[in-house]
């Protein structure tokens, strides 16, 4: 592809990604901005000063989010790199049934596993719970951790590990130093998928959290069909913040080093 | 005393038997060739030597010491692969060094030792490159040296010369071969390729479908082959059957004498005769054979025969220069001494 196409291309996706965050950006700081104006006739602080009081709760559910987010990334890990490897490397008797029920959670509505899983929970009185949330956030999460991290794997050779092995590094270093500095990438992207598509659960975490857990997507989407804009904007940009920071570090590792993820890694 | 034993050594992959029965006696300092085609089991040999697969039956033994229930990190039989051989997040002091490392050397001497070892494989001032900044043959050198620093107590390679061109493989065979004497290590490698094996090892491990057929110096497998498989694998197709009477082998109208023919009772055999000890001439003398050509072709140093012998399909190298003509006749001369006669097949 030639410079002029690739520039256009990024060029391109940087107006689709950026216009509508820039729009966000203006509302936030807009106190009136009535239709046919180009740009607010007025502009305040306000969305950003209720952002920023103990009123909104944003500060609370910010941590309430990255924390749950966390857990799920983590338990994520734990349990799909594993059965990503497994997946990949192994064959096993009803190793198709396997993959096959991995792939429903994308498949089958949130709401519909959800309304079950919500009864189960309340049997178990994790239901309106920080750890009830984490749980129901793994359905759709786990899913997308092994489906990345098997691709990373089915290219992977452990030849390596068993080098290393030869050489003198039990299973836990060879991990260490072989293993995981050679899915390091992979595994970078992964943790990220799976740690926004927690971040971004409203259905569930409103199910089974009861109201009682409050992420930032709970104070979000109820305000969005509001009629104060600048409030969701503001909130909305907050929402953002992390997603495009946790981006920003994932391309950049990626870029560096070697990368077993065909495709994400430079050429 | 044997440095390592594998005793009746067995492997099945579920109905597969991979290695069957395998006894093989190295010594200390020797280095051995496990050769035959792909899927012959050889690999996997070396893979339960090194600890990375547990036989199902049989024993292996380091010295007098048996060593299947040490795990593979602390055999000491270290496995250098045929690709994939560096760490590849690694600098290639970091790779060397990697053993020494897990085996809680301190940094200095560890900075040493990976010097010395560089030096020894020919790449003195390369430490802090990286995998991907050096040719093939440099990053096996490295995972030569890798294995090596660590002096283990056997040396494992997988077909560690497969990837490289054919110069290189040559430059690298010598090496291999310098490094193992100087370092009087005890080494096993596998190879399918029979040129390399007789260049290299002191001793071949001829197997197929995982059975060893016979395990000697690379020139008793040349010469002495105990099955027509085993000579055929060394590239030696010409084959006669027929009966030994006293000191003569009667094939139809023909009798030849056999040198070393006291050795085996008379009876059915089959006499061969290895491609470049046979002589062309284009007269009838003692102990020949009447020939037909059927093709030829010119291979620089000599001239490859295709030749129907009594019915028989023989290959004969015969003198670069020589004119040969499909069709017509000649006769080939079978030196006594260099006849070999092998068990009739079953």
């Amino acid at each position: 592809m030639s410079s002029f196409w690739r520039g256009g291309l990024v060029g391109g996706i940087g107006v689709v990604v950026g216009l509508p965050l820039l729009v966000q950006v203006i509302w936030s700081f807009a106190f009136r901005w009535y239709f046919p104006d180009l740009l607010p006739s007025e502009w305040g602080l306000h969305a950003w000063r209720y952002v920023f009081s103990d009123s909104s709760r944003v500060g609370e559910a910010l941590l309430t989010s990255l924390g749950i987010g966390l857990a799920v990334s983590l338990l994520s890990i734990g349990i799909g790199l594993p059965a990503a490897r497994a997946l990949a490397l192994h064959d096993f008797p009803g190793k198709g049934l396997v993959e096959w029920l991995l792939l429903v959670p994308i498949v089958v509505p949130g709401v519909v596993a959800t309304m079950g899983v919500h009864l189960v929970f309340i049997h178990l009185r994790i239901a309106d719970s920080s750890l009830g949330v984490v749980l129901v956030h793994l359905i759709p999460a786990v899913p997308y951790m092994i489906l990345v991290m098997a691709s990373v794997f089915a290219n992977y050779d452990t030849a390596l590990e068993e080098t290393a092995r030869t050489l003198g590094a039990d299973a836990v270093r060879t991990f260490w130093f072989v293993t995981l500095p050679a899915i390091l990438p992979g595994l970078l992207v992964a943790t990220l998928f799976t740690f926004l598509i927690s971040w971004s659960q409203y259905v569930t975490t409103l199910l089974i959290g009861g109201g009682r857990v409050i992420t930032l997507s709970m104070l979000l989407f109820p305000l969005i069909g509001g009629s104060n804009n600048a409030t969701a904007a503001a909130i909305s940009l907050v929402f953002v913040a992390p997603a495009l920071l946790a981006l920003g570090v994932t391309a950049r590792s990626l870029a560096n080093g070697p990368s077993v993820l065909g495709g994400l890694g430079r050429p | 005393m044997a440095a390592v034993v594998l005793q009746h050594l067995t492997r099945r992959f579920g109905n597969v038997v991979a290695v069957n029965d395998l006894s093989l006696e190295i010594a200390a300092g020797e280095m051995v060739a496990l050769l035959g085609p792909s899927g012959c089991g050889k690999s996997t040999t070396l893979r339960m030597i090194a600890g990375l697969l547990p036989p199902t039956a049989g024993d292996i033994r380091f010295g007098d010491r048996s060593v299947l229930a040490v795990p593979a990190e602390q055999r000491g039989a270290v496995l250098v692969f045929q690709k994939h051989l560096l760490f590849p997040h690694m600098t290639v002091g970091e790779n060397v060094g990697f053993g020494l490392r897990m085996r809680g050397l301190r940094q200095k001497e560890i900075h040493v030792r990976v010097q010395e070892m560089l030096e020894l494989v020919r790449l003195p001032g390369f430490e802090k490159r990286r995998a991907h900044e050096l040719s093939g043959g440099q990053q096996q050198r490295v995972a030569l040296a890798r294995g090596l620093v660590v002096r283990p107590a056997v040396l494992l390679l997988d077909e560690p010369l497969a990837n490289l061109d054919a110069n290189l493989r040559l430059e690298m065979r010598e090496l291999i071969r310098s490094l193992q004497q100087a370092l009087k290590m005890t080494a096993i490698f596998v190879t399918h390729d029979q040129e390399e094996a007789v260049m290299l090892a002191d001793r071949i491990a001829l197997l197929f479908d995982g059975v060893l057929q016979q395990f000697d110096r690379p020139r008793a497998l040349y010469e002495c082959p105990r099955s027509v498989q085993v000579a055929r694998f060394f590239r030696n197709e010409n084959v006669l059957r027929g009966r030994k009477e006293g000191e003569r082998f009667v094939c139809g109208e023909s009798h030849l004498v056999v040198g070393g023919a006291k050795e085996h009772p008379d009876g059915e055999y089959l006499l061969t005769v290895r491609p470049e000890e046979v002589r062309i001439s284009d007269s009838q003398v003692e102990n020949s054979l009447w020939a037909r050509v059927r093709a030829a072709v010119y291979m620089g140093t000599h001239t490859q025969l295709l030749l129907e012998v009594e019915g028989q399909q023989w290959r004969v190298h015969g003198p670069a220069d020589g004119c040969y003509p499909a069709g017509s006749g000649l006769w080939i001369h079978l030196p006594p001494q260099r006849i070999w006669l092998l068990p009739p097949a079953v």
